[in-house]
Protein backbone atom coordinates (compact mmCIF):
# COMPACT_ATOMS: atom_id res chain seq x y z
CA UNK A 1 0.00 0.00 0.00
CA UNK A 2 2.61 2.58 0.66
CA UNK A 3 5.14 1.85 -2.11
CA UNK A 4 1.73 2.17 -4.58
CA UNK A 5 2.61 5.47 -6.89
CA UNK A 6 0.45 8.33 -6.26
CA UNK A 7 0.73 9.78 -9.57
CA UNK A 8 2.34 7.17 -12.87
CA UNK A 9 2.20 9.21 -16.33
CA UNK A 10 3.30 7.23 -19.17
CA UNK A 11 4.00 9.35 -22.70
CA UNK A 12 1.26 12.29 -21.46
CA UNK A 13 0.93 14.70 -24.14
CA UNK A 14 -1.69 17.27 -24.24
CA UNK A 15 -2.52 20.40 -26.23
CA UNK A 16 -5.06 23.14 -25.52
CA UNK A 17 -8.13 22.88 -28.09
CA UNK A 18 -5.76 20.26 -29.93
CA UNK A 19 -3.33 22.52 -31.93
CA UNK A 20 -1.02 25.10 -28.59
CA UNK A 21 1.70 22.14 -27.21
CA UNK A 22 1.68 22.31 -24.02
CA UNK A 23 3.12 19.27 -22.59
CA UNK A 24 4.97 16.16 -24.86
CA UNK A 25 5.21 12.85 -24.07
CA UNK A 26 5.40 13.00 -20.52
CA UNK A 27 6.59 9.95 -18.34
CA UNK A 28 7.12 10.42 -14.78
CA UNK A 29 6.17 8.39 -10.71
CA UNK A 30 5.78 10.03 -7.89
CA UNK A 31 5.36 7.88 -4.72
CA UNK A 32 3.51 8.53 -1.66
CA UNK A 33 4.94 10.67 0.76
CA UNK A 34 7.59 12.00 -1.83
CA UNK A 35 8.67 15.65 -2.01
CA UNK A 36 8.83 16.24 -6.02
CA UNK A 37 9.60 19.65 -7.68
CA UNK A 38 8.95 20.24 -11.51
CA UNK A 39 10.80 23.08 -12.75
CA UNK A 40 10.28 24.71 -16.18
CA UNK A 41 11.03 28.09 -17.27
CA UNK A 42 7.79 30.51 -18.09
CA UNK A 43 5.56 28.51 -20.81
CA UNK A 44 6.90 25.02 -20.30
CA UNK A 45 3.76 23.52 -19.36
CA UNK A 46 4.35 22.82 -15.38
CA UNK A 47 0.43 24.24 -14.72
CA UNK A 48 -1.10 21.86 -17.71
CA UNK A 49 1.20 19.01 -16.05
CA UNK A 50 -0.39 20.20 -12.35
CA UNK A 51 -4.04 20.35 -14.16
CA UNK A 52 -3.44 16.98 -15.61
CA UNK A 53 -2.31 15.52 -12.52
CA UNK A 54 -5.58 16.97 -10.57
CA UNK A 55 -7.70 15.49 -13.17
CA UNK A 56 -8.98 18.85 -14.47
CA UNK A 57 -7.76 18.32 -18.08
CA UNK A 58 -7.32 14.84 -19.63
CA UNK A 59 -4.27 13.15 -21.79
CA UNK A 60 -4.57 13.60 -25.47
CA UNK A 61 -1.98 10.25 -25.63
CA UNK A 62 -0.59 8.14 -23.23
CA UNK A 63 -2.08 7.27 -19.70
CA UNK A 64 -2.38 9.10 -16.69
CA UNK A 65 -3.08 7.16 -13.47
CA UNK A 66 -3.25 7.89 -9.78
CA UNK A 67 -3.54 5.78 -6.95
CA UNK A 68 -3.68 3.48 -9.29
CA UNK A 69 -6.51 4.13 -11.25
CA UNK A 70 -6.91 5.97 -15.30
CA UNK A 71 -7.55 9.21 -14.65
CA UNK A 72 -10.24 9.39 -17.38
CA UNK A 73 -13.22 11.78 -18.06
CA UNK A 74 -15.29 8.53 -17.43
CA UNK A 75 -13.91 8.05 -13.92
CA UNK A 76 -14.89 11.56 -12.93
CA UNK A 77 -18.71 10.89 -14.50
CA UNK A 78 -18.73 8.86 -11.27
CA UNK A 79 -19.43 10.39 -8.60
CA UNK A 80 -17.58 8.02 -5.84
CA UNK A 81 -14.34 7.97 -7.57
CA UNK A 82 -14.91 12.23 -7.97
CA UNK A 83 -15.45 11.95 -4.58
CA UNK A 84 -12.63 10.02 -3.09
CA UNK A 85 -10.22 11.65 -5.19
CA UNK A 86 -10.73 15.55 -5.09
CA UNK A 87 -10.72 14.64 -1.17
CA UNK A 88 -7.05 12.91 -1.29
CA UNK A 89 -5.69 15.79 -3.73
CA UNK A 90 -5.95 19.34 -3.64
CA UNK A 91 -4.39 21.73 -6.00
CA UNK A 92 -2.91 25.40 -5.53
CA UNK A 93 -3.61 27.42 -8.52
CA UNK A 94 -0.63 29.36 -9.64
CA UNK A 95 -2.78 32.64 -9.51
CA UNK A 96 -5.24 33.00 -6.84
CA UNK A 97 -7.36 35.24 -8.22
CA UNK A 98 -9.34 32.13 -9.82
CA UNK A 99 -9.03 30.03 -6.87
CA UNK A 100 -11.42 33.15 -4.82
CA UNK A 101 -14.49 32.78 -5.84
CA UNK A 102 -16.89 32.82 -2.72
CA UNK A 103 -18.51 35.93 -1.09
CA UNK A 104 -16.37 35.60 1.90
CA UNK A 105 -12.83 34.47 3.26
CA UNK A 106 -14.46 31.99 5.60
CA UNK A 107 -16.93 30.86 2.60
CA UNK A 108 -13.77 30.26 0.69
CA UNK A 109 -12.04 27.69 3.38
CA UNK A 110 -15.15 26.45 3.83
CA UNK A 111 -16.04 25.60 0.32
CA UNK A 112 -14.32 22.36 -0.38
CA UNK A 113 -15.69 20.81 3.08
CA UNK A 114 -19.56 21.67 2.31
CA UNK A 115 -18.84 20.02 -1.44
CA UNK A 116 -17.05 17.28 0.13
CA UNK A 117 -20.52 16.81 2.25
CA UNK A 118 -18.58 16.46 5.88
CA UNK A 119 -21.35 17.45 9.09
CA UNK A 120 -22.20 21.10 10.17
CA UNK A 121 -19.50 21.09 13.42
CA UNK A 122 -16.90 19.25 11.11
CA UNK A 123 -17.17 22.00 8.99
CA UNK A 124 -16.96 24.59 11.40
CA UNK A 125 -13.83 23.15 13.28
CA UNK A 126 -11.81 22.21 10.18
CA UNK A 127 -12.76 26.05 8.89
CA UNK A 128 -11.59 27.83 11.79
CA UNK A 129 -8.54 25.15 12.35
CA UNK A 130 -7.44 26.38 8.86
CA UNK A 131 -8.10 29.71 9.48
CA UNK A 132 -5.63 29.41 12.64
CA UNK A 133 -2.68 27.87 11.26
CA UNK A 134 -2.03 30.05 8.28
CA UNK A 135 -2.71 33.13 10.59
CA UNK A 136 -6.08 34.47 8.71
CA UNK A 137 -8.38 34.36 11.38
CA UNK A 138 -8.67 38.37 11.14
CA UNK A 139 -9.77 38.01 7.41
CA UNK A 140 -12.55 35.98 8.17
CA UNK A 141 -15.20 38.27 6.74
CA UNK A 142 -13.36 40.06 4.20
CA UNK A 143 -14.14 39.48 0.48
CA UNK A 144 -11.22 37.38 -0.17
CA UNK A 145 -11.14 39.49 -3.64
CA UNK A 146 -10.05 42.54 -1.96
CA UNK A 147 -6.89 41.04 -0.39
CA UNK A 148 -3.47 41.68 -0.86
CA UNK A 149 -1.82 38.80 -3.17
CA UNK A 150 0.34 37.29 0.17
CA UNK A 151 -3.39 37.06 1.89
CA UNK A 152 -4.89 36.25 -1.66
CA UNK A 153 -2.19 33.23 -1.15
CA UNK A 154 -2.70 32.25 3.01
CA UNK A 155 -6.42 31.97 1.94
CA UNK A 156 -6.20 29.97 -1.19
CA UNK A 157 -3.57 27.68 0.95
CA UNK A 158 -6.11 27.57 3.91
CA UNK A 159 -9.20 26.55 1.10
CA UNK A 160 -7.25 23.50 0.18
CA UNK A 161 -5.88 23.00 4.04
CA UNK A 162 -9.70 22.80 4.83
CA UNK A 163 -9.87 19.70 3.39
CA UNK A 164 -6.56 18.31 4.60
CA UNK A 165 -5.76 16.46 1.50
CA UNK A 166 -2.86 13.46 1.31
CA UNK A 167 -1.28 15.19 -1.58
CA UNK A 168 -0.70 18.82 -2.49
CA UNK A 169 0.03 20.11 -5.50
CA UNK A 170 1.28 23.56 -5.78
CA UNK A 171 1.67 26.13 -8.33
CA UNK A 172 4.36 28.13 -8.22
CA UNK A 173 3.89 29.02 -4.53
CA UNK A 174 6.06 31.36 -4.17
CA UNK A 175 6.29 33.77 -7.09
CA UNK A 176 5.03 37.21 -5.66
CA UNK A 177 5.30 36.82 -2.61
CA UNK A 178 7.74 39.14 -0.20
CA UNK A 179 10.89 37.39 0.89
CA UNK A 180 9.20 36.83 4.62
CA UNK A 181 6.22 35.07 3.18
CA UNK A 182 8.46 33.57 0.46
CA UNK A 183 10.31 31.59 3.75
CA UNK A 184 7.31 31.19 5.91
CA UNK A 185 5.72 29.06 2.43
CA UNK A 186 8.74 26.91 2.47
CA UNK A 187 8.50 26.20 5.90
CA UNK A 188 4.73 25.66 5.16
CA UNK A 189 5.50 22.81 2.70
CA UNK A 190 7.97 21.39 4.32
CA UNK A 191 5.62 21.23 7.58
CA UNK A 192 3.39 19.29 5.11
CA UNK A 193 6.12 17.10 3.84
CA UNK A 194 7.16 16.15 7.34
CA UNK A 195 3.37 15.13 8.35
CA UNK A 196 3.61 12.27 5.33
CA UNK A 197 2.04 14.43 2.52
CA UNK A 198 3.29 13.91 -0.98
CA UNK A 199 3.97 17.36 -2.25
CA UNK A 200 4.38 18.01 -5.84
CA UNK A 201 5.91 21.61 -6.65
CA UNK A 202 6.04 23.36 -9.95
CA UNK A 203 8.72 26.58 -10.04
CA UNK A 204 11.69 28.11 -11.49
CA UNK A 205 12.53 29.19 -8.40
CA UNK A 206 15.62 27.48 -8.46
CA UNK A 207 16.44 29.01 -4.45
CA UNK A 208 13.69 27.12 -2.97
CA UNK A 209 14.33 23.62 -4.73
CA UNK A 210 16.40 22.31 -2.11
CA UNK A 211 14.26 23.01 0.67
CA UNK A 212 11.36 21.58 -1.24
CA UNK A 213 12.10 18.12 -2.96
CA UNK A 214 13.53 15.24 -2.83
CA UNK A 215 13.37 14.63 -6.22
CA UNK A 216 13.16 17.20 -9.76
CA UNK A 217 12.07 16.75 -12.91
CA UNK A 218 12.70 19.32 -15.28
CA UNK A 219 10.78 20.35 -18.64
CA UNK A 220 11.69 22.33 -21.66
CA UNK A 221 10.97 24.78 -23.41
CA UNK A 222 9.66 21.80 -25.99
CA UNK A 223 7.18 20.89 -23.52
CA UNK A 224 9.34 17.65 -23.12
CA UNK A 225 10.69 16.17 -19.38
CA UNK A 226 14.29 16.27 -20.18
CA UNK A 227 15.74 14.97 -17.26
CA UNK A 228 14.95 14.05 -13.17
CA UNK A 229 17.33 13.83 -10.27
CA UNK A 230 18.11 14.33 -6.61
CA UNK A 231 17.79 18.53 -6.24
CA UNK A 232 21.80 18.42 -6.18
CA UNK A 233 22.49 16.88 -9.46
CA UNK A 234 20.07 18.86 -10.69
CA UNK A 235 20.98 21.83 -9.57
CA UNK A 236 24.78 21.46 -10.33
CA UNK A 237 24.23 20.48 -14.18
CA UNK A 238 24.53 24.13 -15.26
CA UNK A 239 24.39 23.26 -19.07
CA UNK A 240 20.99 21.56 -18.82
CA UNK A 241 20.06 24.71 -16.82
CA UNK A 242 20.98 26.47 -19.55
CA UNK A 243 19.66 24.94 -22.19
CA UNK A 244 15.86 25.24 -19.91
CA UNK A 245 16.47 28.96 -19.86
CA UNK A 246 16.61 28.29 -15.90
CA UNK A 247 20.16 30.19 -15.59
CA UNK A 248 21.57 32.45 -17.15
CA UNK A 249 24.88 33.88 -18.13
CA UNK A 250 25.90 37.78 -17.97
CA UNK A 251 27.82 40.25 -16.79
CA UNK A 252 28.19 41.04 -12.78
CA UNK A 253 30.64 41.58 -9.76
CA UNK A 254 29.74 40.45 -5.80
CA UNK A 255 31.50 40.62 -2.74
CA UNK A 256 33.63 37.89 -3.32
CA UNK A 257 34.78 39.37 -6.39
CA UNK A 258 34.85 42.85 -7.45
CA UNK A 259 36.33 43.06 -10.96
CA UNK A 260 33.53 42.07 -13.56
CA UNK A 261 33.30 38.86 -14.79
CA UNK A 262 30.52 36.47 -16.40
CA UNK A 263 29.47 32.87 -15.67
CA UNK A 264 26.02 30.88 -15.76
CA UNK A 265 24.33 31.98 -12.07
CA UNK A 266 20.66 32.33 -10.65
CA UNK A 267 20.31 34.72 -8.39
CA UNK A 268 21.14 33.44 -5.05
CA UNK A 269 21.27 36.08 -1.92
CA UNK A 270 25.02 34.96 -1.66
CA UNK A 271 25.36 35.61 -5.37
CA UNK A 272 23.79 38.71 -5.41
CA UNK A 273 24.38 41.33 -8.90
CA UNK A 274 25.87 44.56 -7.74
CA UNK A 275 25.95 45.56 -11.41
CA UNK A 276 23.21 45.09 -13.40
CA UNK B 1 -3.04 79.95 -10.93
CA UNK B 2 0.04 78.20 -11.76
CA UNK B 3 -1.63 74.81 -9.72
CA UNK B 4 -4.25 74.84 -12.90
CA UNK B 5 -2.17 75.64 -15.86
CA UNK B 6 0.47 72.63 -14.38
CA UNK B 7 -2.71 70.28 -13.62
CA UNK B 8 -4.27 70.90 -16.95
CA UNK B 9 -2.03 69.47 -19.44
CA UNK B 10 -2.31 66.03 -17.63
CA UNK B 11 -6.00 66.09 -17.46
CA UNK B 12 -6.44 66.98 -21.13
CA UNK B 13 -4.25 63.48 -21.92
CA UNK B 14 -6.96 61.34 -21.61
CA UNK B 15 -9.20 61.50 -24.30
CA UNK B 16 -13.35 62.55 -23.98
CA UNK B 17 -14.67 59.21 -24.09
CA UNK B 18 -11.90 57.87 -22.14
CA UNK B 19 -11.88 60.17 -19.49
CA UNK B 20 -15.77 59.60 -19.07
CA UNK B 21 -14.86 55.92 -18.83
CA UNK B 22 -12.63 56.02 -16.34
CA UNK B 23 -14.76 58.39 -14.04
CA UNK B 24 -17.82 55.89 -14.60
CA UNK B 25 -16.03 52.52 -14.09
CA UNK B 26 -14.45 54.41 -11.15
CA UNK B 27 -17.05 55.31 -9.25
CA UNK B 28 -18.98 52.16 -9.72
CA UNK B 29 -15.88 50.01 -8.09
CA UNK B 30 -16.07 52.75 -5.01
CA UNK B 31 -19.80 52.97 -4.63
CA UNK B 32 -20.41 49.03 -5.13
CA UNK B 33 -18.01 47.58 -3.74
CA UNK B 34 -17.29 49.80 -0.55
CA UNK B 35 -18.93 48.01 2.11
CA UNK B 36 -17.83 50.30 4.99
CA UNK B 37 -20.90 51.87 5.76
CA UNK B 38 -22.51 48.18 6.48
CA UNK B 39 -19.65 47.64 8.73
CA UNK B 40 -20.59 50.88 10.81
CA UNK B 41 -22.76 50.20 13.88
CA UNK B 42 -26.30 51.25 13.33
CA UNK B 43 -29.72 49.74 12.84
CA UNK B 44 -30.64 48.06 10.45
CA UNK B 45 -26.37 46.85 10.65
CA UNK B 46 -27.40 44.96 13.57
CA UNK B 47 -31.01 43.39 12.26
CA UNK B 48 -30.63 39.93 10.37
CA UNK B 49 -30.21 40.15 6.84
CA UNK B 50 -33.56 37.69 6.66
CA UNK B 51 -35.44 40.22 8.26
CA UNK B 52 -34.06 42.94 5.93
CA UNK B 53 -34.54 41.40 2.65
CA UNK B 54 -38.41 40.16 3.39
CA UNK B 55 -39.26 44.00 4.93
CA UNK B 56 -37.45 45.61 1.50
CA UNK B 57 -39.79 43.06 -0.57
CA UNK B 58 -42.68 43.60 1.08
CA UNK B 59 -42.54 47.14 1.57
CA UNK B 60 -41.38 47.13 -2.35
CA UNK B 61 -44.70 45.39 -2.79
CA UNK B 62 -46.73 48.03 -0.73
CA UNK B 63 -44.89 50.87 -2.52
CA UNK B 64 -45.95 49.69 -6.07
CA UNK B 65 -49.73 49.19 -5.12
CA UNK B 66 -50.04 52.26 -3.57
CA UNK B 67 -52.78 54.49 -5.41
CA UNK B 68 -52.16 57.40 -2.16
CA UNK B 69 -48.84 59.97 -3.20
CA UNK B 70 -49.14 60.61 0.50
CA UNK B 71 -48.58 56.77 1.38
CA UNK B 72 -45.83 56.77 -0.83
CA UNK B 73 -43.73 60.39 0.60
CA UNK B 74 -44.51 58.45 3.72
CA UNK B 75 -42.77 55.33 2.84
CA UNK B 76 -39.90 57.95 1.15
CA UNK B 77 -39.39 59.42 4.79
CA UNK B 78 -39.23 56.28 6.50
CA UNK B 79 -36.29 55.40 4.57
CA UNK B 80 -34.76 58.48 5.37
CA UNK B 81 -35.01 57.95 8.75
CA UNK B 82 -33.68 54.79 9.10
CA UNK B 83 -30.96 55.80 6.78
CA UNK B 84 -30.07 58.36 9.68
CA UNK B 85 -30.58 55.59 12.37
CA UNK B 86 -28.25 53.22 10.45
CA UNK B 87 -25.09 55.85 10.15
CA UNK B 88 -25.78 56.12 6.27
CA UNK B 89 -24.50 59.88 5.36
CA UNK B 90 -27.88 61.66 4.40
CA UNK B 91 -26.25 63.84 1.42
CA UNK B 92 -24.70 61.12 0.06
CA UNK B 93 -28.09 58.42 0.21
CA UNK B 94 -30.35 61.13 -1.12
CA UNK B 95 -28.12 62.50 -3.93
CA UNK B 96 -27.32 59.00 -4.75
CA UNK B 97 -30.90 58.30 -5.60
CA UNK B 98 -32.27 61.65 -7.03
CA UNK B 99 -29.05 61.69 -9.52
CA UNK B 100 -29.80 58.76 -11.01
CA UNK B 101 -33.49 59.36 -11.02
CA UNK B 102 -33.71 61.26 -14.24
CA UNK B 103 -31.87 59.03 -15.72
CA UNK B 104 -33.64 55.62 -14.62
CA UNK B 105 -37.87 57.50 -14.59
CA UNK B 106 -37.10 60.64 -16.70
CA UNK B 107 -37.13 58.75 -20.03
CA UNK B 108 -40.36 56.84 -19.04
CA UNK B 109 -41.90 59.74 -16.73
CA UNK B 110 -41.51 62.93 -19.79
CA UNK B 111 -43.87 61.55 -22.06
CA UNK B 112 -46.85 60.97 -19.95
CA UNK B 113 -46.29 64.13 -18.85
CA UNK B 114 -47.64 65.17 -22.07
CA UNK B 115 -49.10 62.95 -23.14
CA UNK B 116 -52.21 61.52 -20.62
CA UNK B 117 -55.53 63.04 -21.40
CA UNK B 118 -57.10 64.99 -18.80
CA UNK B 119 -57.93 69.01 -17.70
CA UNK B 120 -54.98 71.32 -18.27
CA UNK B 121 -52.77 72.11 -15.98
CA UNK B 122 -50.11 74.52 -17.74
CA UNK B 123 -50.27 75.71 -21.36
CA UNK B 124 -47.52 75.61 -23.59
CA UNK B 125 -46.11 76.96 -26.83
CA UNK B 126 -46.47 74.97 -29.83
CA UNK B 127 -49.86 73.68 -28.49
CA UNK B 128 -48.41 71.45 -25.86
CA UNK B 129 -50.04 71.33 -22.68
CA UNK B 130 -49.35 69.57 -19.33
CA UNK B 131 -52.64 67.91 -17.97
CA UNK B 132 -53.11 67.88 -14.62
CA UNK B 133 -53.43 63.59 -14.61
CA UNK B 134 -50.61 63.76 -16.76
CA UNK B 135 -48.21 65.69 -14.40
CA UNK B 136 -49.71 63.17 -11.22
CA UNK B 137 -48.41 59.99 -13.55
CA UNK B 138 -44.85 61.42 -13.93
CA UNK B 139 -45.23 62.67 -9.81
CA UNK B 140 -46.13 59.13 -9.73
CA UNK B 141 -43.65 57.14 -11.00
CA UNK B 142 -41.33 59.65 -10.22
CA UNK B 143 -41.98 59.12 -6.39
CA UNK B 144 -42.45 55.09 -6.28
CA UNK B 145 -39.08 54.75 -8.18
CA UNK B 146 -36.95 56.80 -6.48
CA UNK B 147 -38.87 55.18 -3.28
CA UNK B 148 -38.54 51.74 -4.38
CA UNK B 149 -34.64 52.76 -5.42
CA UNK B 150 -33.82 54.28 -1.90
CA UNK B 151 -34.83 50.90 -0.22
CA UNK B 152 -32.70 48.68 -2.25
CA UNK B 153 -29.51 51.02 -1.58
CA UNK B 154 -30.64 51.47 1.61
CA UNK B 155 -30.79 47.12 2.40
CA UNK B 156 -27.66 46.94 -0.11
CA UNK B 157 -25.18 50.14 1.72
CA UNK B 158 -26.13 48.12 5.39
CA UNK B 159 -25.52 44.26 4.64
CA UNK B 160 -22.11 42.94 4.03
CA UNK B 161 -22.88 41.84 -0.17
CA UNK B 162 -22.22 38.16 1.00
CA UNK B 163 -24.89 38.17 3.74
CA UNK B 164 -27.48 39.79 1.30
CA UNK B 165 -26.58 36.47 -1.07
CA UNK B 166 -27.00 34.22 1.60
CA UNK B 167 -29.68 35.75 3.10
CA UNK B 168 -31.81 34.75 -0.64
CA UNK B 169 -30.09 31.24 -0.32
CA UNK B 170 -31.99 30.93 3.06
CA UNK B 171 -34.92 32.45 1.56
CA UNK B 172 -35.19 29.52 -0.53
CA UNK B 173 -34.42 31.47 -3.96
CA UNK B 174 -32.63 28.35 -5.78
CA UNK B 175 -29.29 27.81 -4.85
CA UNK B 176 -27.92 27.98 -8.55
CA UNK B 177 -29.49 32.01 -9.03
CA UNK B 178 -27.41 32.51 -5.87
CA UNK B 179 -24.82 31.61 -7.08
CA UNK B 180 -24.70 33.11 -10.88
CA UNK B 181 -25.64 36.42 -8.70
CA UNK B 182 -22.92 35.79 -6.03
CA UNK B 183 -20.59 34.88 -9.78
CA UNK B 184 -21.58 38.07 -11.57
CA UNK B 185 -20.83 40.65 -8.69
CA UNK B 186 -17.38 39.08 -9.08
CA UNK B 187 -17.17 39.11 -12.77
CA UNK B 188 -18.59 43.23 -12.53
CA UNK B 189 -16.08 43.64 -9.64
CA UNK B 190 -12.70 42.10 -11.69
CA UNK B 191 -14.19 43.51 -14.88
CA UNK B 192 -14.42 46.94 -13.19
CA UNK B 193 -10.89 46.57 -11.53
CA UNK B 194 -8.92 45.26 -14.80
CA UNK B 195 -10.90 48.77 -16.49
CA UNK B 196 -9.61 50.81 -13.91
CA UNK B 197 -6.54 49.42 -14.18
CA UNK B 198 -6.55 49.28 -17.78
CA UNK B 199 -6.73 52.81 -17.94
CA UNK B 200 -4.09 53.67 -15.14
CA UNK B 201 -1.49 51.49 -17.13
CA UNK B 202 -2.56 53.51 -20.35
CA UNK B 203 -2.67 56.69 -18.38
CA UNK B 204 1.22 55.81 -17.01
CA UNK B 205 2.51 54.85 -20.63
CA UNK B 206 0.47 57.42 -23.19
CA UNK B 207 2.54 60.67 -23.53
CA UNK B 208 0.76 62.75 -25.88
CA UNK B 209 -2.82 63.49 -26.70
CA UNK B 210 -4.49 60.49 -28.55
CA UNK B 211 -6.85 61.72 -31.67
CA UNK B 212 -10.35 60.99 -31.29
CA UNK B 213 -9.57 57.99 -34.07
CA UNK B 214 -7.31 56.19 -32.16
CA UNK B 215 -8.57 56.70 -29.05
CA UNK B 216 -11.82 54.50 -30.59
CA UNK B 217 -9.42 52.20 -31.68
CA UNK B 218 -7.43 51.30 -28.41
CA UNK B 219 -10.98 51.19 -26.51
CA UNK B 220 -12.18 48.55 -29.00
CA UNK B 221 -9.20 46.82 -28.30
CA UNK B 222 -9.05 46.81 -24.49
CA UNK B 223 -12.73 45.89 -24.88
CA UNK B 224 -11.48 42.75 -26.56
CA UNK B 225 -8.94 42.17 -24.55
CA UNK B 226 -10.98 42.05 -21.64
CA UNK B 227 -13.54 39.46 -23.35
CA UNK B 228 -10.97 37.52 -23.60
CA UNK B 229 -9.37 37.62 -20.69
CA UNK B 230 -13.21 37.18 -19.03
CA UNK B 231 -13.43 34.17 -20.91
CA UNK B 232 -10.23 32.96 -19.87
CA UNK B 233 -10.91 33.72 -15.93
CA UNK B 234 -14.55 32.13 -15.94
CA UNK B 235 -12.87 28.89 -17.33
CA UNK B 236 -9.97 29.04 -14.63
CA UNK B 237 -12.66 29.59 -12.16
CA UNK B 238 -14.88 26.78 -12.87
CA UNK B 239 -11.44 24.22 -13.12
CA UNK B 240 -10.45 25.84 -9.34
CA UNK B 241 -14.27 24.79 -8.12
CA UNK B 242 -14.22 21.69 -9.64
CA UNK B 243 -11.02 21.14 -7.88
CA UNK B 244 -12.43 21.14 -4.72
CA UNK B 245 -15.23 18.49 -5.56
CA UNK B 246 -17.69 21.43 -7.15
CA UNK B 247 -20.44 19.05 -8.82
CA UNK B 248 -22.74 21.44 -10.58
CA UNK B 249 -25.06 22.68 -7.78
CA UNK B 250 -23.51 24.45 -4.70
CA UNK B 251 -23.79 23.92 -0.99
CA UNK B 252 -23.93 26.39 1.42
CA UNK B 253 -24.45 26.93 5.37
CA UNK B 254 -26.63 29.37 6.97
CA UNK B 255 -24.89 30.97 10.02
CA UNK B 256 -28.02 33.35 10.74
CA UNK B 257 -29.78 33.74 14.92
CA UNK B 258 -33.01 35.32 14.93
CA UNK B 259 -32.93 37.48 18.02
CA UNK B 260 -35.93 39.45 19.50
CA UNK B 261 -34.74 42.85 17.60
CA UNK B 262 -34.97 40.69 14.52
CA UNK B 263 -38.85 39.64 15.31
CA UNK B 264 -39.25 43.21 16.67
CA UNK B 265 -37.90 44.47 12.96
CA UNK B 266 -39.81 41.86 11.06
CA UNK B 267 -43.37 42.44 12.97
CA UNK B 268 -42.48 46.16 12.78
CA UNK B 269 -42.17 46.49 8.89
CA UNK B 270 -44.75 43.69 8.02
CA UNK B 271 -47.04 45.98 10.46
CA UNK B 272 -45.77 49.50 8.23
CA UNK B 273 -46.43 46.98 5.11
CA UNK B 274 -50.12 46.23 6.07
CA UNK B 275 -51.07 49.69 6.93
CA UNK B 276 -49.44 51.48 4.19
CA UNK B 277 -51.18 48.57 1.79
CA UNK B 278 -54.43 49.36 3.26
CA UNK B 279 -54.22 53.11 3.23
CA UNK B 280 -52.41 53.53 -0.62
CA UNK B 281 -55.51 51.32 -1.67
CA UNK B 282 -57.88 53.72 0.04
CA UNK B 283 -56.26 56.66 -1.79
CA UNK B 284 -57.77 58.86 -4.25
CA UNK B 285 -55.15 60.41 -6.11
N1 LIG C 1 -5.91 28.07 -21.47
C1 LIG C 1 -4.98 27.98 -22.41
N2 LIG C 1 -5.33 28.01 -23.70
C2 LIG C 1 -4.41 27.89 -24.69
N3 LIG C 1 -3.11 27.74 -24.46
C3 LIG C 1 -2.68 27.69 -23.19
C4 LIG C 1 -3.59 27.81 -22.10
N4 LIG C 1 -2.89 27.74 -20.95
C5 LIG C 1 -1.59 27.58 -21.31
N5 LIG C 1 -1.46 27.55 -22.66
C6 LIG C 1 -0.20 27.35 -23.41
O1 LIG C 1 0.34 26.10 -23.05
C7 LIG C 1 1.74 26.19 -22.85
C8 LIG C 1 2.11 25.73 -21.43
O2 LIG C 1 1.50 26.61 -20.51
P1 LIG C 1 1.60 26.43 -18.94
O3 LIG C 1 0.67 27.43 -18.34
O4 LIG C 1 1.39 25.01 -18.59
O5 LIG C 1 3.11 26.85 -18.69
P2 LIG C 1 3.88 27.08 -17.31
O6 LIG C 1 5.08 26.22 -17.32
O7 LIG C 1 2.94 26.92 -16.18
O8 LIG C 1 4.32 28.60 -17.45
P3 LIG C 1 4.47 29.74 -16.32
O9 LIG C 1 5.78 29.52 -15.66
O10 LIG C 1 4.48 31.00 -17.11
O11 LIG C 1 3.31 29.61 -15.43
C9 LIG C 1 2.12 27.64 -23.12
O12 LIG C 1 2.65 27.70 -24.42
C10 LIG C 1 0.83 28.39 -23.04
O13 LIG C 1 0.82 29.46 -23.94
MG1 LIG D 1 2.24 28.10 -14.74
ZN1 LIG E 1 29.95 35.61 -10.26
ZN1 LIG F 1 21.99 37.45 -13.48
Amino acid sequence: MSNEAVFDFQGVSFAYDGKVKALEDASLCVEAGERVAILGSNGSGKSTLLKLMDGLYFPNAGTACAFGAALTEQAFQDDAFNFSFRQRVGLVFQDSEVQLFSPSVWDEVAFAPLQLGLRREDVVKRVDDALVSLRIEKLRDRAPHRLSGGEKKRVALASVLSFNPEVWLMDEPTAGLDPRSQSWLVDFLIEQGRAGKTVVTATHDLNIVDSIADRVYVINEDHHIVAQGTPGEVLSNHELLIACNLMHEHLHRHDDRSEEHSHPHIHLPSHEHLTA
Amino acid sequence: MSATSETKPVKKRQGVIEHTLSDISHTLEQSIFAEDIARQRGLLQSIDPRVKVLSMVALLIAVGLSRSLAVIIGLYLLTLVLARVSAVPMSFFIKRVWLFMPFFTGIIALPALFITPGPTLVQLPLGLMITRTGAMTALFLLLRVSTSVSLAILLVLTTPWNSVLKALGVLHVPDVFVLILGMTYRYIYLLLHTVNDMFLSRKSRVMGRLSGAEERRLIAASAGTLLGKSLHLSGEVYLAMQSRGFRGYPRTMDTFKMRALDWACLIGMLLVTGIAIWLGSQGTQ
